[in-house]
């Protein structure tokens, strides 16, 4: 696809739609899941089954009043709800949709969807600090241990996979695992590293670190509402809150689309390439497999209660990183082997 | 390192029991109600506020022989009758039920020999004034007949 001005308005005006949509009826999506989960019928009261929910809400926020209160940073307190939305919304330029449904295949697009997910983190401790409120600082200040603590993790474990698919472009490395489901980096066997056990323990690491990342239930320690008010966003009315809403929703989606293409194959059709079956490599794949991963966020949020902090620190440094560094030492020597 | 891998999977073991325990709850029929659209069925036994039974006429059944108002052991009922010329027996022209300090002990329907009280199916009860809770049950029998 050529880079033409119309291009690239096109391809931001989808993402934002693809990113406002999503965020309005994940929202919708998962209080429905919260509801079914404790067998509770869910949002019911606005149209069918309650799905006219999302757009009222999002009136409701728009209409609000913008309240900044008195003895904030007023700059950085403007800033952090579009540093919260913008770094999401920017990583789906690279995202590989399907085989040609790409805004911008860059070949080192892991590392920019890793750049600008710190720059979440970042947005996070912004708010905690701009919003001069102790409770928002003690949640901004834990929002950045776990980021940190969590990222290391989710980095050594997408080394592994670069170094089996030999490329930062996300692209290739679902072109490498074309042909069923047999040959996606989840499963043991694998034509480059031979037989790799560890190979679906480092799918959960992965799992596990975006679900940290997106500071969800039970690592939504940084809004701990019981202990912090509301964490980082406490003091944010009308469209601030509303951005760091559909920033958390955003990113969801971005570690959702992640794991899929990172283990379980992008756009890939599970059973390979039939000659008769025409949607082999179909977006409608991709969008399954990421709705599939976001069911389980919610089904993980309704079922566990929040850790502690040390809790939540001591599983990533005690367990995920060793794991995922003893993962990478054997992915690379049977990289040589093989 | 003692515990280390025993630890890591029994933790793991447990994370997915509980997974699996909110998995077959998730299809299930949910057990609550729309409240304001649904409600739950009455039972017979529910005690509500009491009420005045009326007779097929919607004549109250009272005699106005005033043995729930001393039965109560708060003191919430007050209750007059009136003797209209040429009849034997009183009629009821009054009946207060203050439910403000009404405890649902029953004493008064248990009293009533003349099957003239009841527990009424009531429970929407909420309010922000005190006299709405002041009932007048002649009133309420009433407006059941119409």
């Amino acid at each position: 696809m050529s880079l033409t001005l119309f291009n690239v308005i096109l391809a931001v005006f989808i993402a934002i739609c693809f990113v406002g949509a999503n965020a309005a009826y994940l929202v919708w999506c998962e209080r429905k899941g919260a509801g079914l989960f404790q067998r509770r019928p869910g949002p019911m009261e606005n149209g069918p089954w309650g799905l006219l929910q999302p757009p009222i809400d999002g009136v409701k926020l728009m209409t609000k009043q913008l309240l900044i209160p008195g003895g904030v940073d007023k700059a950085i307190f403007m800033v952090a709800p579009v540093l919260a939305m913008f770094p999401a919304l920017i990583s789906f330029v690279t995202i590989p949709f399907s085989d040609n449904i790409v805004a911008h295949p860059i070949d080192v697009g892991v590392l920019m969807i890793f750049a600008f997910a710190a720059l979440g983190g970042m947005s996070l401790l912004v708010a905690g600090w701009g919003s001069r409120n102790k409770y928002s600082m003690i949640s901004s200040v834990r929002a950045v241990s776990q980021t940190v603590a969590y990222e290391i993790p989710l980095m050594i474990t997408t080394i592994t996979i670069v170094m089996i698919s030999g490329s930062l472009n996300l692209s290739d490395i679902v072109q490498t695992q074309l042909g069923g489901f047999w040959s996606w980096n989840i499963w043991p066997l694998q034509k480059q590293v031979g037989f790799n056990l560890l190979m679906p323990v480092s799918f959960l690491i992965l799992f596990v670190c975006s679900v940290a990342e997106t500071n969800r239930a039970p690592f939504d320690l940084g809004e701990a509402e019981s202990e912090l008010v509301a964490g980082f966003h406490t003091e944010y009315s009308s469209m601030g809150f509303g951005l760091f809403f559909m920033g958390e929703y955003a990113n969801i989606v971005i570690g959702a689309c992640l794991t899929v293409i990172l283990f379980l194959g992008g756009w890939a059709c599970p059973v390979g390439d039939l000659g008769f079956f025409p949607f082999t490599h179909h977006v409608g794949w991709f969008l399954l497999k990421i709705y599939l991963i976001i069911f389980v966020f919610i089904w993980i949020r309704w079922t566990f209660p929040r850790t502690t902090i040390y809790g939540l620190l001591n599983l990533s440094w005690k367990y995920l990183i060793p794991i995922s560094l003893f993962n990478l030492l054997l992915t690379a020597g049977l990289l040589k082997v093989f | 390192m003692g515990g280390y891998f025993t630890d890591l999977f029994t933790g793991t073991k447990s994370l997915l029991d509980g997974m699996w325990v909110t998995l077959k709850e998730f299809p299930r029929r949910p057990v609550t109600l729309n409240y304001p659209h649904e409600s739950v069925k009455m039972y017979p036994r529910f005690r509500g506020h009491i009420e005045l039974i009326g007779d097929k006429d919607g004549k109250p059944n009272c005699i106005v022989c005033s043995m729930c108002q001393r039965a109560c052991p708060s003191g919430c009922i007050s209750l007059a009758g009136v003797k209209p010329e040429g009849e034997k027996k009183k009629v009821l022209s009054r009946y207060i039920l203050d439910f403000t300090t009404c405890s649902l002990c029953g004493s008064c329907v248990e009293s009533c020999n003349f099957n003239a009280l009841r527990f009424s199916n009531e429970y929407n009860l909420a309010s922000t004034r005190k006299e709405d809770f002041i009932m007048d049950l002649l009133q309420r029998l009433e407006e059941q007949n119409r």
